[in-house]
């Protein structure tokens, strides 16, 4: 609904000169207070798009500075040496480890978050599901440092033995290979990721299984379809875009994720075929670990590779942005 | 207990064979008893024995159904226990982290822990507190609310009260995409300030980046509750000749009052958490420092980050950073647990 057409709008729309001056005198331009409390409110709308202007600005100008002196390839050179002179570093093993711990969070936490959506609204007893939807909305607010020293105190022990199970079993297909170190590789990041986006998927989504009408499912019922059939051929198509709009926020979420990253991941600066060996890093858990060493110019080349992450995560969030708008009924931002 | 509630209506001349309610909870018994015995064979962890004893009774659903009820019926049950084992499987880590947090944060946390700094204590050694990040936490957060609260409810007023055109449009975009910028991003766009005018970290940096990352999120719930406000009221205030600046100041965000606080308080429980801009801009500090503008600070979430990072496995630390992570969550749940108190409290009625 529109507001603000409704209320500038004069009731009878007659093309009378007094009623067009009536109009224009509702719209507020008139009054000197209407005009400055219109300047404050447009100023801070177009302070947001500057801010966001300075940002791809800023961030790009720096990180110009910074390719520039890059003796490597900044797309292709597998090291992070920034401090020496000629610096030479480059984003390949940073974009590696992004998207692969973003692919294993994303692999685990969208079935299981969607599961838990459908638990909520369609399978919990109704008592369960008032207080259990309470109950995730607070843990998204678990910040995420939190996450991190729980998944590097807690869960990095607990990992070894899935480590050594999937080496047992799996080790043969080189992906689950490991060599005995410490369990703070790819799998371990993708699982703490996954623990850390299943609330965002799971509110958003549960949000879009609420808005299912009810008719469909009760025609589906009447049917004689099973509750499965129901939920596959009711629910699940009506969802489906809010459902893929969901996992692209929790994946921007997941992109851009630096300490929870940054305190379990041992990191390095190779590629690994095997995601329980060290290799890489990620995009937003470099920056965090190598800036305190970093001199101006590492300061330089961080923000370069923080351009990257930026751009990636505006297409990503832009696209989820998309597919929301086309369905307007439930937006996720509220999320 | 899943399809018992629909078939158990019908007359049962018309209604196929079914397992008695009890049988999914009997399934589970078996397969529990029997994942244990494989386990105490096997010498499996008890993380093994629970997978197992999932498996198992996903396994065994299906055949008892399918062999009872049918396929239809045994697909069904078989979704059922999936839905189910996921919501167990997901609950099992958040509990995990919840009680963590508390039955090792309460061993250190104490008055003690709370009025003092780390100014002479070895991160290695026991003692020292939190006061320092406490103090750097509230002024940079109070800040940055101060700077991201104002622009954002505005912004939200302009969108509802005046926007249309592109303009709006644009910033209704732009919003968007930045609630989605990584909150390292944001501490690297002001680092970049940094660099350029040659400034040392200092807390008011921080705060800036935080702003940054407030706004989006205060423009999105202001805006939502702006547009919850019955638009008979905008309309009997102008139809008075009340200017509309007045109308707004004097009639719309009372109304939405509520509201627009709970927002507010949301976003400064997200930002309270943010560690990663805060490490890039403030710097952290074991001494108080009670002046945001000049030197480095500390904050909870930097501190519990240091105290993990740079003590190289002392125990000591281990435990301040879990008493500061139960510091941390108890300030942001307190704030988000008042928030929605508020909300119901002061929710706009929109029905007669």
């Amino acid at each position: 609904m529109d507001i603000s057409t409704q209320t500038t709008d004069a009731p009878p729309p007659t093309p009378e000169p007094d009623v067009a001056r009536l109009k224009s005198n509702s719209r507020g331009a008139t009054r000197p207070g209407d005009r400055i409390f219109l300047g404050l409110s447009r100023g801070s709308g177009i302070l947001l798009l500057v801010v966001m202007a300075a940002i791809a600005v800023f961030l790009t100008y720096r990180a110009s500075l910074a390719i520039s002196k890059d003796h490597g390839n900044f797309l292709t050179t597998f090291e992070w040496n920034t401090n020496l002179t000629p610096p030479s570093f480059g984003i390949a093993v940073l974009a590696f480890g992004t998207i692969v711990s973003s692919i294993i969070a994303m692999a685990l936490a969208v079935p299981v978050a969607v599961a838990i959506a459908l638990f909520l609204t369609h399978y919990a007893p109704r008592k369960l599901s008032g207080p259990i939807a309470y109950v995730i909305d607070l843990l998204a607010a678990v910040p995420s440092i939190v996450y991190g020293l729980w998944g590097a105190l807690i869960l990095v022990p607990h990992m070894q033995g899935l480590y050594g199970w999937l080496n047992d079993y799996l080790g043969w297909t080189g992906i689950f290979s490991w060599d005995g170190g410490a369990p703070r590789a790819m799998l371990t990041v993708g699982i703490l990721l996954a623990i850390m986006i299943l609330p965002i998927i799971t509110n958003v989504s549960r949000e879009v299984f609420r808005q299912v009408p009810r008719m469909h499912e009760e025609a589906a019922l009447a049917l004689g379809a099973t509750r499965w059939e129901v939920v596959r051929m009711a629910v699940l198509p009506f969802g489906r875009s809010g459902v893929i709009s969901a996992s692209m926020l929790g994946l921007g979420r997941a992109l851009g994720e630096t300490m929870a990253v940054a305190t379990v991941l041992s990191p390095s600066y190779d590629i690994q075929a095997s995601l329980l060996d060290p290799g890489g890093g990620t995009f937003a858990q470099n920056i965090a670990s190598k800036f305190g060493e970093a001199t101006e110019q590492g300061r330089d080349a961080l923000i370069a590779s923080g351009l990257v992450l930026f751009v990636i995560t505006l297409l990503v969030n832009g696209a989820a942005r998309a597919i929301i708008a086309r369905r307007k009924e439930y937006s996720g931002a509220n999320a | 207990m899943s399809t018992a509630a629909v078939t158990d209506k019908r007359p049962s001349t018309l209604r196929a064979a079914s397992l008695p309610k009890w049988s999914p909870w009997a399934i589970a018994g078996g397969s529990i008893v029997l994942a244990i015995a494989i386990g105490l064979a096997g010498g499996l962890t008890k993380v093994q024995w629970g997978l197992i004893a999932a498996v198992l009774f996903i396994l065994g659903t299906y055949g008892i159904a399918a062999r009872v009820e049918g396929r239809r019926q045994a697909k069904d049950r078989v979704a059922t226990s999936l839905v189910w084992v996921a919501f167990l499987i997901a609950v099992v880590p958040l509990v995990s982290l919840v009680w963590v947090t508390i039955s090792r944060g309460v061993k250190v946390l104490n008055l003690y822990f709370l009025t003092h700094s780390m100014g002479v204590v070895a991160d290695s050694e026991p003692g020292g507190g939190i006061y320092h990040a406490i103090i750097g936490s509230l002024e940079q957060v109070g800040l940055a609310t101060l700077i991201g609260a104002p622009i954002g409810v505005m912004t939200a007023i302009y969108l509802v009260e005046y926007g249309r055109g592109r303009l709006a449009s644009a910033v209704t975009f732009f919003v968007d995409v930045m609630t989605g910028i990584p909150s390292i991003v944001a501490g690297l766009f002001i680092l970049s300030l940094m660099l350029i005018f040659k400034m040392q970290p200092f807390g008011f940096a921080g705060s800036l980046a935080l702003a940054i990352l407030m706004m989006p999120v205060v423009v999105r719930s202001t805006e939502e509750m702006l547009k919850l406000v019955p638009n008979e009221l905008r309309e009997a205030s102008l139809a008075l000749g009340v200017p509309k600046w007045r109308t707004i100041l004097k009639v719309v965000l009372p109304t939405s009052i509520g509201g627009i606080t709970t927002g507010i308080m949301l976003a400064i429980a997200r930002i309270a958490g943010e560690t990663a801009p805060v490490l890039l801009l403030v710097f952290g500090n074991p001494f108080i420092n009670n002046n945001p503008f000049e030197g480095a600070q500390a904050s909870l979430p930097l501190y519990i980050y240091q105290q993990y990072s740079q003590s190289a496995g002392a125990n000591a630390a281990y435990d301040r950073a879990w008493a500061a992570s139960l510091t941390l969550i108890a300030f942001v749940m307190i704030l988000n647990l008042v928030a929605r108190g508020i909300a119901r409290w002061k929710a706009p009625k929109t029905g007669r």
